[in-house]
């Protein structure tokens, strides 16, 4: 297992292949699908001068993803006494993000998304011109994910978004993943792609 | 339990909200033995030190993690669908009400995170209840019990079921089993990991584009190593188990043995010009239970 704290360098992005077993610590968070969106078009792609609250968040979010993580995650979150926590919260379907992760990475300077499933091309692209990964999360692993979600630091556009929906900024220690698609081009989802349709076509042939 | 046996007001009582309470917590937070005992098999069968072994053993962690903590297995606890099976008389609309308190109360209370989006405006309506949400299909019998048996079926799954209407060309597949196997294996390559594999497949052979995808959701009701009383369709679901984890999709999609747990097939008559082969695809975290309400008060868990 190999150990990324956030921020993360360069060096250690490329040092990372496709196949390599991590786990993330450090400050980063959750974001899907209408978090991409809102980013892409609200933010990143909006004319000047943003709206101040946009602009706020914009900053916050560059502060918090500059050599760090998003994580495609709705969770399930508790408020106790008015402290939030995450009660269950594995990944969720990355490829749904495929039309906006290479804008957001190369908007930001993130160094690794994670997810499910796997991305496309775009997304590979974008993962070797600036330097990222994408790591493959446990599917499904809603309560061993909330274990390494230690610490719930804020949470934004919870209204607008609704609990899953919203950027909750998270501590995490030791976050489980495989890397699958590295800086260097290689996208294990599309090695694996390959045989599969061979296998396929080898069923199919009877 | 002191209830009002009348089947007409059954589930209408507060210890059936309990009941139905109950039945979700239980089903979102502690995974049905047939499926940890499947999973089980697929850990020992897969090779030591392999990639797919190492994610099989981190799928049984959380599941002991999340019975032990009485916590969600996975964030996604999905599309509540009830299948409730009863004698005549039942009020469905209050059914269904007591149905849609028991969501709400789970989701107060973080069994269910608030699922149920409203498409238009895009907002969530907080306690996954909404138009269409959770499911309620009823079927009656005569049996005095009212059995209720809840899925909880996770939304990236969903999204990879398939319905094909055949004959299909680029797949060669003719209106008969030959076909319906070529698609079915069309569908779990095309799911690869994006379901969450090892999944389970419910399939409906024929019906309407409806009737299709709810018959193949029935088919996911059935206990994992049944087996389907019609032995044609009993031959065809071991074929179809057995060829499928032949693709090497394995865990997840990032390779190996195991890329199925199981295949369901049911058939439904079908207009003579149609042919629709269904397939749902059920994640690893195949969350269903089942209980029984007997007609003196008393019910249990059945599965």
């Amino acid at each position: 297992m190999i150990e990324l704290t956030i921020p993360i360098s360069e060096e250690m992005i490329l040092s990372l292949h496709a196949g390599d077993a991590v786990a993330i610590s450090g400050i980063a968070t959750t974001g899907r699908d209408a978090a991409h969106k809102y980013m892409v078009e609200r933010l990143i792609e909006a004319p000047s001068p943003l709206p101040p609250d946009d602009q706020r968040l914009f900053d916050e979010l560059k502060t918090i993803y500059r050599g760090g993580a998003i994580y495609h995650c709705g969770p399930i979150v508790r408020n106790t006494g008015g402290r939030w926590s995450i009660v269950s919260a594995g990944p969720t379907t990355s490829i749904r993000e495929e039309t906006y992760e290479d804008k957001v990475i190369a908007a930001f300077g993130l160094r690794v998304v994670i997810g499910k499933g796997g991305m496309g091309p775009r997304t590979l692209a974008a993962c070797k011109a600036h330097k990222a990964v994408y790591v493959h999360a446990i599917g499904g692993a809603g309560v061993t994910g909330a274990e390494a979600m230690v610490e719930v630091q804020d949470v934004f556009k919870k209204e607008e978004f609704g609990l899953p929906e919203a950027f909750w900024k998270i501590r995490f220690h030791r976050f489980p993943g495989i890397v699958t698609m590295d800086a260097h081009g290689r996208s294990l989802h599309e090695e694996l792609g390959k045989a599969f349709d061979e296998r396929l076509a080898g069923l199919l042939r009877r | 339990m002191n209830v009002q046996c009348d089947s007409k007001n059954r589930l209408n009582q507060p210890a059936f909200g309990e009941a139905l309470f109950d039945l979700i917590r239980r089903t979102a937070c502690d995974l049905p033995e047939d499926v940890e005992a499947a999973l089980k098999r697929a850990h020992d069968e897969e090779a030591p030190d392999s990639r797919a072994r190492t994610i099989l053993s981190l799928f049984l962690e959380n599941i002991a993690l999340a019975r032990e903590k009485q916590v969600p297995l996975c964030q996604d606890t999905g599309l509540p669908l009830f299948f409730i099976h009863h004698p005549p008389g039942l009020s469905r609309r209050a059914t269904v009400k007591a149905c849609e308190e028991a969501v709400a109360r789970a989701t107060r209370e973080q069994y269910l995170r608030p699922n149920a989006v409203d498409p238009v405006t895009g907002r969530n309506s907080g306690n996954s209840v909404g138009a269409g949400i959770p499911g309620v299909y009823f079927e009656e019998g005569d049996d005095e019990a009212v059995s209720v048996a809840l899925m909880l079926k996770g939304g990236g799954s969903e999204n990879v079921g398939r319905q094909y209407s055949l004959p299909d060309d680029a797949l060669k597949a003719g209106r008969d089993l030959e076909g319906a196997r070529r698609v079915i294996l069309d569908a779990v390559r095309r799911a690869e990991g994006k379901g969450c594999a090892p999944g389970i497949l419910g399939i409906c052979i024929g019906g309407d584009r409806g009737s299709g995808y709810l018959h193949s959701k029935h088919q996911l009701l059935r206990p994992l190593d049944d087996m389907n009383p019609d032995p044609v369709l009993a031959e065809f679901e071991g074929r179809i188990l057995r060829e499928a984890n032949t693709l090497g999709i394995g865990p997840l999609g990032l390779g190996g043995e195991t890329t199925l747990l199981g295949a369901k097939v049911g058939a439904l008559h079908r207009v003579p010009a149609s042919y629709f082969v269904t397939i749902t695809y059920m994640c690893w975290e195949y969350r269903r239970r089942e209980i029984r309400i007997d007609s003196d008060g008393t019910w249990r868990f059945t599965r």
